[in-house]
């Protein structure tokens, strides 16, 4: 025993984080809960909340930017030079617009800190998904509109279908994180007790505590779609090599050269499908709105230059995350045991997370961006 | 290091994570005028609004729909888009909240109303009429989407009118400013702070009648 916290407090402790982290998540989800429109309207605020605020900047730029889109693809239709402006306001607010309201660069961060991924691959991932999103939009506009004439009512309808299957998609995505990061958390839990209690506790898979060097817990391959994850871990076979689990406190995720082995695509597929499947709605906006301008060339490229700024957006947050969990692992290195634990705790709290987002998108708990059909 | 300094970086991370699904940025933008509809017995029956959408949605809402004229829309071709429009308003209650000396009231399915189509924008006229009409003191409505998807504006030109109010009777109409400078004065704490998150309530267009 070290004169400082003992393995046991240092558990509680990162316990303590991980449902710090949850409640500070459900408390937001409760504030949001607020604006279903089923609830009742609240008296107004006597006091105002004081000017400025990154929030609010971010959301008057971006309204300010998506204002000046159907003004812009109007003068595009006389004026060719407008294109321009159409296409660098179209990235203006795909990066503002990625700051502010969606799901998606949550959903990429959290499973970026679950999986211990790196900031290049977390880079790569926020351009495929932003670069689906657009294919999406388009995809949709293209069909429905374009070749099949459909109306609105279709296509908003179509458009919430794909919402809710995107919604689902992102809690299974969780679910599957939870999963995986929950029994690798227990693991580190159980490993970090003192060494009789742990000859006492029977494992029920006994290499469990050996893993949490690194995300083998993937070798649940056999449910559903983790074998996208399951098999790009290159070292997936040699995992043997790791079961000296005191290596948790000094080496902390696989390096670049394990991640960029083969099939290191099929392993983000997941991330890229769960957040690129849904569409944005501005895009679809812009895409009809263009459309019926007879400009729709125009539309698409907006649509891909929103998604290139919206890429470069959540690719800023990915790295932020990923390096605050690479910090706060620098930092608990040295804690053998209990730093460990607390990383398998923050990924646990991450995995849970997206989790939170997709049960909160699915059941109406969070209204972000959501598709307003009438 | 310490492990506060780890509290730190997980609640630094979370918040940016939990900010980032808080926030919504309006996509429609309806420009409004409303008329409070009394009874000849002073008390207040309903409410007709004309909603004018932005282009941008007025050309994504008729999309597909058939016309005689290319680019002209009459009502009686948007009827079946004016039919849908109320009926899914209902699922966020047509966005119009009222309350009678401080007790909610609520309104039964729009009546009257339809669609037009002028300057390449959607205008849409519904009647609300109230499940029971009531005589208060004071009446206040407020028009707002609390998810903020539709930013609402009341029109720059009488956007509310009294018909055949009682006379003395008193209206007074807040404006959300305008969505940018509300939209300003939002920040972080708005959604750490409970009473703050009701983030739609910022844009809330709220019309005040005091009657004698």
């Amino acid at each position: 025993m070290k004169p400082q916290l003992s393995p046991l407090a240092r558990g509680l402790l990162a316990s303590a984080a991980v449902l710090l982290v949850v409640a500070v998540t459900d408390a937001a989800l409760h504030d949001l809960l607020a604006q279903n429109p089923f609830g009742a309207p609240r008296p107004a605020q006597a006091a105002e909340p004081e000017a400025s605020g990154l929030i609010g900047w971010l959301l008057a730029k971006q309204s300010e930017f998506y204002r000046q889109m159907s003004s812009t693809i109007r003068a595009a239709k006389s004026d060719g030079s407008a294109v321009w402006t159409l296409l660098f306001i179209s990235f203006a607010y795909g990066i503002f617009h990625a700051a502010g309201p969606g799901h998606g660069k949550a959903v990429i961060a959290s499973y970026l800190v679950a999986n211990r991924e790196t900031a290049r691959r977390g880079i790569a991932l926020s351009f495929a998904s932003a670069l689906m999103q657009s294919l999406v939009a388009i995809l949709i506009v293209g069909i429905s509109a374009w070749v099949l004439n459909a109306t609105a009512k279709t296509m908003c309808k179509a458009e919430g279908v794909i919402e809710i299957a995107s919604y689902a998609l992102i809690a299974l995505f969780g679910l599957r994180l939870v999963w995986v990061k929950g029994r690798t958390f227990i693991g580190a839990l159980q490993a970090t007790q003192p060494v009789p209690a742990m000859a006492g506790v029977p494992h029920h898979h006994d290499h469990d505590h050996h893993h949490h060097h690194d995300a083998h817990d993937h070798h649940q391959h056999d449910h559903g779609h983790d074998h996208h994850h399951g098999h790009g871990r290159a070292h997936h076979d040699h995992r043997h090599d790791h079961v000296h689990d005191e290596h948790c406190g000094h080496s902390h995720g696989p390096t670049p050269s394990e991640l960029a082995g083969p099939g290191g695509w099929r392993r983000g597929f997941a991330a890229i499908l769960t957040v690129g499947i849904r569409p944005c709605s501005g895009a679809i906006l812009v895409l009809v709105f263009a459309l019926a301008q007879g400009l729709f060339w125009a539309g698409i490229a907006a649509t891909f230059l929103m998604g290139l700024g919206t890429a470069i957006t959540v690719a800023a947050i990915a790295v932020v995350a990923v390096s605050a969990k690479d910090i706060a692992a620098r930092l608990s290195a040295g804690r053998d045991g209990g730093g460990a634990l607390f990383m398998r705790g923050i990924e646990f709290g991450a995995a849970g997370l997206v989790l939170l987002f997709g049960v909160g998108l699915l059941f109406g708990y969070i209204a972000a961006e959501r598709t307003t059909c009438f | 290091m310490s492990m506060r300094a780890l509290f730190g970086c997980l609640l630094a991370a979370a918040m940016t994570l939990v900010s980032g699904a808080a926030s919504a940025h309006p996509h429609v933008w309806i420009t409004a005028t409303s008329e409070l509809l009394y009874a000849a017995d002073g008390s207040i029956t309903g409410v007709r609004h004309a909603w004018t959408f932005d282009d941008m949605f007025s050309a994504y809402a008729v999309q597909g729909l058939e016309s005689k004229t290319k680019g002209a829309y009459t009502s009686e071709e948007l009827k079946p888009l004016a039919q849908t429009n109320v009926e899914s308003l209902k699922e966020y209650a047509y966005f119009t909240f009222a309350r009678a000396d401080g007790k909610k009231e609520r309104f039964q399915e729009p009546v009257d109303y339809f669609l037009d189509y002028k300057d390449t924008v959607l205008t849409l006229h519904f009647t609300l009429p109230l499940k029971n009409p009531v005589k208060p003191r004071q009446l206040v409505l407020e028009v707002f989407d609390r998810s903020f998807f539709i930013d609402f504006q009341m029109a720059k030109d009488s956007p509310v009118k009294l018909v055949g109010a009682p006379a003395g009777c008193q209206m007074k109409l807040e404006r959300p400013n305008d969505g940018t400078a509300s939209a300003q004065k939002l920040n972080e704490q708005t959604f750490l702070n409970g009473e703050n998150s009701n983030f739609g309530m910022m844009f809330a267009n709220k019309i005040t009648v005091d009657c004698p």
